[in-house]
């Protein structure tokens, strides 16, 4: 069976998305990015540095023709400074695609929900196909899906803390109603949590500090490439039903 | 005598002086920017690429060049 990963009409090979951010160098960035197979990288919008001329720029490292951008909105505030941001993007290039985040609050990095709202509204007005990073809740989620939204990608966990999914029931429930992919953004500590995501049925996985943060970031991509394969294939095979007691792998009758 | 016709602009929030009548492709030119690499927003508006050589830049300008970095 064909198991294609698709996001606004685009088919993808991966289901993992991997983040840019908090590597060493731009090499170390283009090798986990190859390792961890992902056909989609998110990158974010700065100020060109005019006093280095001679800065690298990310898109030597990444060719834009052979990798999906994903332009995000990573450190927003508002729905003005989101939509801003995206509007820019798009110039650079065309990127119709785009990840949003309105972040509200600096400690937790929890998204301000009714300015996400808010602006997926308006992005889709403009002809965005906009993937939203949100809060783990099933009515705020289906809200999102109303406006236009793409994809959603609820937090496992905050940003960058690494504590894995903390409320698989709420991921199962947006996950069940969805009619768009549902893609867990955010809080992946380690390769099993991006695994449990995957079981749980959900299209795909973003991450980034998990692996920008390992020890060996290039191994850490590849094990996140293989977790995400693996709890794909676990969810479409169909777990055992859980049993309260042991039952013996061996036949028990004919016993020496 | 250049110098008497020069006009300061805010480049990316710092003060950047240009020679009068310079288009945003020229500017682009002066910091070895290519323009397929980036967006530019002057006075908060975004300049279409195909704009840039008709985009003549005035005194207190305030331009914004950017491009994407790694993020997540």
């Amino acid at each position: 069976m064909e198991d294609i990963f698709t996001i606004a009409n685009k088919n993808f090979n991966s289901r993992l998305i991997v983040g840019t951010g908090k590597y060493k160098d731009f090499e170390e960035t283009a090798k986990a990015v190859k390792a961890s197979s992902a056909d989609i990288v998110t990158v974010a919008v700065r100020r060109v540095n005019i006093t280095n001329k001679k800065e690298p720029l990310l898109m030597d490292y990444l060719d834009p023709k052979s990798i999906t951008y994903l332009p995000n909105t990573a450190g927003c505030y508002t729905s003005e400074d989101a939509l801003r941001t995206l509007r820019l993007a798009r110039e650079m290039g065309g990127w119709r695609l785009v990840k949003l985040e309105v972040l509200g609050d600096k400690k937790t990095l929890y998204p301000n929900m009714i300015e996400t709202i808010k602006s997926t509204e308006i992005l889709v007005k403009e002809g965005f196909e906009v993937m939203v990073y949100c809060t783990d809740d099933p009515i705020l989620s289906k809200k999102l899906e109303d406006a236009g939204a793409c994809a959603i990608m609820p937090l496992a966990a905050p940003i960058g803390s690494g504590l894995g999914i903390q409320n698989k029931t709420n991921i199962a429930l947006i996950k069940e109603q969805s009619s768009v992919p549902v893609i867990i953004d955010a809080g992946v500590g380690t390769a099993s949590d991006a695994t449990i995501a995957m079981e749980l049925g959900c299209d795909g996985v973003l991450i980034n500090t998990a692996i920008a943060e390992a020890k060996d970031p290039i191994l850490m991509a590849e094990a996140m490439k293989h977790a995400v394969i693996s709890g794909r294939k676990a969810f479409n095979a169909g777990r055992m039903t859980k049993k309260k007691y042991g039952s013996a792998s061996s036949p028990e009758n004919n016993l020496i | 005598m250049n110098n008497l016709n020069m006009a300061k602009i805010q480049l990316n929030g710092l003060s950047y002086e240009i020679n009068d009548g310079t288009n945003l492709n020229q500017l682009l030119n002066k910091l070895k920017i290519q323009k397929n690499k980036v967006a530019i927003e002057v006075n908060g508006q975004i300049v279409e690429k195909n704009k840039y050589p008709k985009l003549i830049l005035n005194k207190n300008d305030k331009v914004e060049i950017v491009h994407f970095i790694g993020g997540g």
